[in-house]
């Protein structure tokens, strides 16, 4: 109790730092782009439905990339739907944050090895913020995940701009959900995807 | 060849027309999906619109193509293909392993024993009301109703905490396996299954009074997307789709595998009772009414079901089949699930193709939406109940 | 209902001996070669013809045989009035592989088709629109073939892992 404390106590009023308060608020309310891939996106859904309920955290779906603070990619990316995430993912508003949701977003999961078509892992062309292993990940690991997503948002800070302060690592014994700052996951590493110039021709016909 | 094109058809849009007014009206072209809320999944629609008619619909698919036939190719041994079907039709995983484990044993010619089968059919019958449910919740979710989605998934959870306590799993199983099963069911799998039967019937009734009989609901649904029988058939349109069009065709019934033949329950077919035959209503509704046979099935299933039994008495030791081939469908919650597999006597498969509903089904989806509204195609594409894990496999 | 032998006779009845092969001394269920140029009148015919009435094509399945150098395409018909099923085979050489569409007897076949052409190369003459369906239209070469090597980048995203 500091001295400002004892002399507001009566009057409702809350002594914080602007840098927690602002935190605080963005936590509080992750709106979650809707988007699912495969069958990541049903536990997803099943976390958002009656069960599990996403709400409680303030958490709630969005359709519009532009309206949306955190991107579950939940399931597997492919080569074709990579180009769109990456789009996807410019679209959204900064700060904007990223998970990756069970094992083939995270690294290609069973599809690793023979999988001509997939991407082995979504950090290929996103920075991802957290990790939530699984396949598919139970709804209590994604919300987890989510958990971890506000510890890392809490230690943000306004001076050394979004997302920079490095976070623990929770790795017990592999079923625990990593969490990773963006720098680990190395924006500049991802790849830059080539739009052929047709491709670019045909968007503008509104196709 | 010449006709191989290497970008899709050429668009070519209606010269500007004069409304009358002075004012000059075109068609339009715009892009639905991948990412949508209401694709299930990732499709991609391309619609030319004429104001808000749909005058041409292409479904762009693919983004979801996680090369199941080369991953099963790749294995080194039969059982290793089962995680891969799970993932195909990730909603209704039971029903996939179900299928490929038939059309091995009908291969190999392995009988399993009848606790086997009927675990087997409880399961699916258990997996069918799960993804005909999340089938009605999100097609309620795609309309505007968001109460019977949370409504649906309440029971869901019910059916997947079933399939837990015998699977370990609640989404992807791999408990079919050729031959038997990974592991018996628990000693209260009975009780519990039981226990769901008695409390799930009269949630159908909640469900329709909640949705099917739902003012707005019958106005967006009926009278949409009309798929005539002859079409559905031509198209090779199966499942639910093709029953709502009143056929009444069900693989369980007409090309018995397993032991459906032992049960008594009708096929369900849509009879336009809000307006077409084989309008999204009615494909709608014969999922719910299927639900109700299902708990036909699992309940004289329970009652007949052996309590004795090994169930991993008849799993060979290793499989390797004779040279051949064969192609075996079953009935999934989305309709006929087709594998032709090619083995070459080694232990590894030469060839896996399965034939997805979903896929099949999805390719009506241009003929059936012309001259619709550009909202209704949601209420559609919802009504044919894609997975599209399923349709790019 | 007809079993495969009466098939196979009715065929070689109408179309001629030369163009047919039953194939019987197979588990499970014997299956009739059809030339590839033919595939689309006989198809005609046995979707068309009276006790035949194969009005579904349940699946369309390409197949690469590397030691034979040929591609294959399987055919699985059935009739929903007659309950038969007939399996028809076509054959072609792996350079060569292209055959008569029969995505206007069979709507079924228009997907099919294109997912054979995506796969494995095989070319289907009159199809109306003959494009890649899962891989993305800039994929290189045909994934399902025994001998397919993937590319090593696409678009600049890295493709092995």
């Amino acid at each position: 109790m500091g001295l400002l404390d004892k002399k507001y106590q009566d009057s409702n009023i809350i002594i914080v730092s602007l840098e927690k308060a602002l935190n605080w608020a963005r936590k509080s309310s992750i709106w979650y782009m809707q988007f699912g891939l495969a069958c990541c996106a049903i536990e997803m859904m099943a976390t958002a439905a009656s069960r599990y309920d996403f709400d409680r955290f303030g958490i709630i779906p969005r359709s519009s990339p532009r309206q949306a603070d955190v991107m579950i990619v939940a399931g597997t990316v492919t080569l074709k739907m990579a180009t769109r995430i990456k789009r996807l993912y410019e679209q959204m508003a900064e700060p904007r944050y990223v998970i990756s949701m069970g094992s083939c977003s995270n690294c290609g999961g069973p599809y690793w090895e023979h999988g001509y078509h997939v991407l082995k892992g979504v950090d290929r062309v996103v920075p991802v913020d957290v990790y939530v292993p699984g396949c598919p990940p139970r709804p209590e690991a994604l919300l987890q995940g989510f958990l971890h997503l506000h510890d890392k948002i809490m230690k943000e800070s306004l001076v050394e701009g979004i997302g920079s302060k490095p976070v623990v690592i929770h790795d017990k014994g592999g079923d625990n959900i990593q969490v990773k700052s963006a720098e680990e996951t190395d924006e500049h590493k991802t790849a830059q995807i080539e739009f052929p110039q047709q491709d670019v021709a045909r968007k503008k016909e509104g196709a | 060849m010449t006709n191989v094109k290497e970008k899709g058809p050429e668009v070519t849009l209606t010269p500007p027309v004069d409304a009358g007014n002075g004012l000059k009206t075109q068609e339009m072209v715009i892009n639905m999906g991948p990412q949508h809320p209401s694709t299930h999944g990732v499709l991609r629609m391309e619609l030319t619109l004429n104001g808000e008619i749909v005058t041409r619909a292409v479904p762009h698919i693919g983004y979801l193509h996680r090369c199941f036939e080369k991953h099963s190719e790749a294995m080194n041994d039969y059982n290793k293909v089962v995680p891969y079907v799970d993932r195909m039709d990730y909603v209704a995983a039971m029903n996939n392993e179900l299928g490929y484990a038939i059309a091995m044993e009908r291969l190999m010619d392995i009988q399993v024993n009848d606790r086997v089968e009927f675990i087997r059919v409880i399961m699916a019958e258990l997996q069918r009301i799960a993804s005909h449910l999340l089938a009605i919740g999100t097609f309620g979710l795609d309309i505007g109703a968001f109460t019977p989605f949370l409504y649906c998934f309440i029971e869901r959870e019910k059916i997947l905490d079933i399939f837990e306590k015998a699977s370990g799993a609640r989404l992807l199983y791999n408990y079919i396996w050729i031959g038997g099963l990974m592991n018996d069911v628990p000693a209260d799998f009975k009780s519990d299954t039981a226990a769901f039967v008695k409390s799930f019937r009269p949630k159908i009734k909640e469900l329709n009074d909640l949705l099917s009989h739902n003012k707005i609901f019958i106005d967006r649904t009926a009278n949409v997307g009309v798929l005539p029988d002859k079409v559905a058939i031509n198209y090779g349109v199966s499942g639910p789709s093709l029953r709502g069009s009143g056929v009444k065709w069900d693989l369980r019934k007409d090309d018995p595998y397993s032991i459906y033949d032992r049960f008594e329950f009708d096929v369900i077919a849509g009879q336009g009772e809000m307006g077409t035959v084989g309008d999204c209503w009615d494909r709608y509704i014969v999922r719910v009414w299927e639900m109700e046979e299902s708990l036909k099935i699992i309940e004289q299933a329970l009652d007949q079901m052996p309590d004795e039994g090994d169930v991993q008495e008849a799993i060979p030791k290793k499989i390797r089949p004779p040279a051949g081939e064969i192609y075996c469908r079953t009935e999934t919650p989305r309709g006929e699930l087709g594998y032709y597999i090619i083995s070459d006597k080694s232990t590894t498969p030469f060839r896996v193709k399965a034939r997805a509903p979903s896929f099949v089904n999805l390719s009506v989806l241009p003929a059936i939406s012309i001259g619709a509204m550009v909202a209704d195609m949601v209420a559609i594409i919802g009504s044919i109940d894609i997975v599209l894990g399923e349709v790019d496999r | 209902m007809k079993t495969a032998e009466e098939l196979h006779r009715i065929l070689t009845d109408k179309f001629g001996e030369e163009l047919f092969e039953l194939k019987q001394d197979v588990p499970v269920a014997p299956w009739i070669i059809v030339k590839a140029e033919q595939i689309r009148e006989v198809s005609k015919f046995l979707r068309d013809e009276p006790g035949l009435r194969f009005d579904s094509l349940m699946c369309l399945s390409g197949v690469h045989y590397p030691k034979e150098n040929t591609l294959g395409l399987t055919y699985h018909l059935f009739s929903t009035s007659e309950k038969h099923k007939l399996t028809l085979k076509v054959i072609m050489p792996e350079d060569d592989a292209h055959l008569p569409t029969v995505e206007q007897i069979w709507k079924t076949a228009d997907w099919h088709e294109r997912e054979a052409f995506d796969m494995f190369g095989i070319r289907f003459d009159g199809h109306p629109d003959h494009r890649r369906i899962l891989c993305p239209d800039d994929w290189e070469g045909y994934p399902l073939r025994k001998d397919y090597q993937v590319q090593e980048f696409y678009r600049g995203m890295k493709v092995e892992y």
